[in-house]
């Protein structure tokens, strides 16, 4: 308590005063919690926060109007290009010479010269591990999937478990994503050079599908309705020992009820894992960040940022449990051990997840047409037509071709 | 009543429609043959993070002259109307040309994405509402022959599916059909089968979906019903049973004849429902074996780019696939009013 008390008393010191009042959306997870708690300590203004797994529905329609009803938004590379494709952010250069002297250069999400988002944490999916489980059947942490499928072979052979292999493979986006690590890990990539015309239907888009089906035999049949929540459920109740998961939900992946203590004690993480003889990991990395809306006051924006920047005062380190959050990019930031996979994930030089107006609709086609080749129902090549010709329909509407 | 006085008395209820029915209507059929302005991309540099990247991006300053002379955005007509995503004119042409028999024709159609959600969405309007319509009569019936006090503990729980949420009801049976759920672990040891999955097929995941929308809407169906059967004639009852009429036979010629205007009502709203079937879909995790017209107009909004016209054009479609489906009610209320007349 009276550490806490202290620590509050900390922040009083470097008073933050505002003078326009500051509207914040963005995700729930505990991270991006502690900076909108952040940004809410400031005085002279009213500081609300929309922090909701549903932030992407509500964002775009709120920054829309003139003014503005979010003032910023939370958002990671994936989601900023929404916001960019509809003109609603503003550059913040000139706030960021005013306030933000102490950003490291990194932090800074410049497009075409203009800053546009400062980010705060790096994310990654890496690999999560059953050390006990791996050492019974004498093999070490997986480097490649097709080292992780024959560790999975010989798990089942022994009889320890009947499906070890764990994967956020539910029909939409998750599926996509993890179809997206796979691809750049084959060394795909998903628009011919320079257009938005699609390229997933080649020899990686193929391979990387065999792969996934290949993996799949190894998962609970029910894979395609589990997402990253049920796939770690899956991991604490000890029926899987192998999976591609989020380093954000690494670190509070033990801290649940009724955990076993072999799972406790046989938890690992590592870096993410490279496929088919290449040295790009099959993964991707990215960043979570904030914004400044573009139709508000000046006064609005300028009070924004310091709030915003008030959120992610290195000073919040100072806390063990926040620091354990997340990979901060923050000065003064000590990688914990939960971090280690993200890291590893950076150290590869893993591509970031791209950042193109056209990507998230490439996103949801390949989310919707990929189960059908995952049920056995179509080929590799068919499914990946299919998600040509429905990236195709919503790229014409989008007017991106 | 005098066409000035019906005039008054309407108009409230009319400027309310005209406000919450009709305007979004036209609204949403006007989105649906418009869509953005083409984006003018251009290659920048982009630096984060991870470092610095050449990559593309919509130059703000020239779409936004564009956009400026037309907010509405491009007119584009029936195309979306027309593209893979929705009627997909031309994979159905190509389809047909390219297949030698139904079967691979109906097979390459069940892939896009319309056909696909129409091919659940019918077959589950079709089966539902008959079985909802039966089992709810059935319930309706023995709940009548019990003895009163009983009548409202057993009412009040026959109701509670009704009550329950949709998605958290269908979130529930997902768990418990779960292949570690009570449910699935149950049929597991039925089937002596220790792999078998209900949501790993698509058959089986239609028929749980069917179930889900049966258990979920019978109470409406039973409420209705019981309504109906408080104001029975009993003399009528009375003179089948002294003609020898058997159980059967009274509810089939008295009772059911009874209750057919209410069981047109309960097929109009349950058709209805049924046609937007959503919820479960969603609570059921089910999109890789089943989805709905409703669902697509979810996914649309909900991705990382919204595609605002095409979930226009899917609306307007929904609209359409309501009225045909009543039409044939619609016609006979009609018929019934001129024929009044």
């Amino acid at each position: 308590m009276a550490g806490a008390a202290l620590f509050m008393s900390s922040y009083a010191a470097d008073a933050c005063n505002i003078s326009a009042r500051v509207s914040i959306v963005g995700n729930e997870f505990p991270a991006i919690q502690t900076v909108g708690a952040g940004a809410q300590k400031c005085v002279g203004a009213d500081v609300a926060t929309n922090l909701t797994a549903d932030h992407q529905k509500i964002n775009l329609a709120g920054m829309s109007g003139n003014p503005a009803e979010y003032t910023s938004a939370i958002i990671a590379n994936s989601s900023i290009v929404a916001l960019m494709n509809d003109d609603v952010i503003r550059p913040i250069d000139e706030l960021v010479a005013k306030h933000g002297k102490n950003l490291k250069k990194n932090q800074l999400i410049t497009i075409n010269g203009k800053i546009m988002a400062v980010a705060f944490m790096a994310n990654a999916q890496h690999l999560i591990y059953r050390e006990d489980v791996l050492n019974k059947v004498g093999v070490k942490a997986p480097a490649t999937y097709e080292e992780m499928l024959s560790a999975a072979k010989k798990i089942r052979a022994a009889g320890i478990m009947e499906n070890p292999v764990g994967g956020a493979y539910k029909s939409g986006w998750n599926l996509a994503q993890e179809f997206n690590n796979m691809f750049l890990g084959f060394g795909g990539e998903h628009f011919k050079a320079g257009s938005a015309m699609p390229n997933v239907n080649s020899e990686a888009g193929v391979k990387a599908l065999n792969m996934m089906k290949s993996l799949s035999e190894y998962m609970n049949p029910d894979f395609l309705t589990h997402d990253s929540n049920a796939t770690n459920a899956e991991f604490r109740a000890g029926n899987v020992a192998l999976m591609n998961m989020w380093g954000s939900r690494a670190a509070t992946l033990l801290d649940a009820d009724g955990i076993s203590q072999d799972v406790k004690d046989g938890f690992n993480s590592a870096g993410p894992m490279t496929v088919g003889g290449g040295s790009t990991a099959a993964s991707t990395l990215w960043w979570d960040g904030w914004t400044v809306a573009k139709n508000i006051s000046d006064a609005e924006a300028e009070s924004t940022f310091i709030a915003m920047m008030n959120g992610i005062d290195p000073a919040i380190l100072s806390d063990p449990e926040v620091a354990k959050q997340a990979v901060w990019l923050l000065d003064g930031y000590k990688p914990t051990e939960a971090a280690r996979g993200v890291f590893a994930a950076a150290q590869m030089n893993t591509i970031p997840y791209p950042m193109l107006p056209y990507m998230g609709l490439m996103h949801s086609a390949l989310g919707a047409e990929l189960s059908d080749f995952m049920q056995g129902k179509e080929t590799a090549e068919k499914a990946l037509a299919d998600v040509e010709a429905a990236y195709n329909a919503s790229a014409k509407e989008k007017g991106f071709m | 009543m005098k066409h000035r006085t019906f005039f008054w008395f309407f108009l409230p209820t009319g400027l309310a429609m005209l406000l919450f029915i009709a305007l979004p209507i036209l609204s949403v059929l006007f989105q649906s043959v418009h869509t953005p302005h083409e984006a003018v991309l251009i290659i920048s540099e982009n630096c984060g993070p991870f470092g610095c990247k050449e990559e593309t991006t919509i130059d703000q300053e020239a779409t936004k002259d564009l956009r400026l002379a037309e907010p509405m955005g491009r007119f584009v007509g029936l195309n979306i109307y027309f593209d893979r995503a929705h009627l997909a004119v031309e994979q159905v042409r190509d389809a047909w040309q390219s297949s030698d028999s139904f079967a691979s024709f109906f097979d390459e159609i069940s892939d896009l994405p319309f056909y696909r959600a129409m091919g659940f969405t019918l077959t589950y309007t079709f089966t539902v509402t008959p079985l909802l319509i039966i089992l709810g009569l059935m319930i309706a019936l023995s709940v009548n022959s019990l003895h009163r006090h009983l009548k409202g503990l057993v009412i009040f729980f026959s109701l509670l599916p009704m009550i329950v949420t949709p998605l958290i009801g269908s979130l529930i049976l997902f768990w418990m059909f779960d292949s570690r759920g009570i449910l699935g672990s149950f049929l597991q040891w039925i089937a002596d089968d220790p792999d078998l999955s209900l949501k790993a097929s698509t058959w089986h995941t239609w028929v749980m979906l069917i179930i889900y929308g049966v258990w979920h809407a019978a109470p409406f169906a039973f409420v209705v019903f019981y309504a109906g059967l408080q104001t029975l004639p009993q003399d009528q009852i009375e003179s089948a049973q002294i003609d020898g009429a058997s159980r059967w036979e009274q509810v089939r010629f008295v009772v059911i004849p009874h209750l057919m205007p209410l069981v047109t009502f309960v097929a109009l709203i349950q058709l209805m429902d049924n046609f937007r079937v959503f919820e479960p879909i969603v609570g059921f995790n089910a999109e890789a074996h089943a989805t709905s017209l409703s669902w697509i107009i979810f996914n649309d909004l909900g991705g990382e780019t919204r595609q605002l016209s095409a979930a226009a054009t899917t609306s307007v479609m929904t609209i359409l696939g309501v009225a045909i489906l009543l039409s044939p009610v619609l016609v006979r209320a009609w018929r019934d009013f001129k024929e009044k007349k």
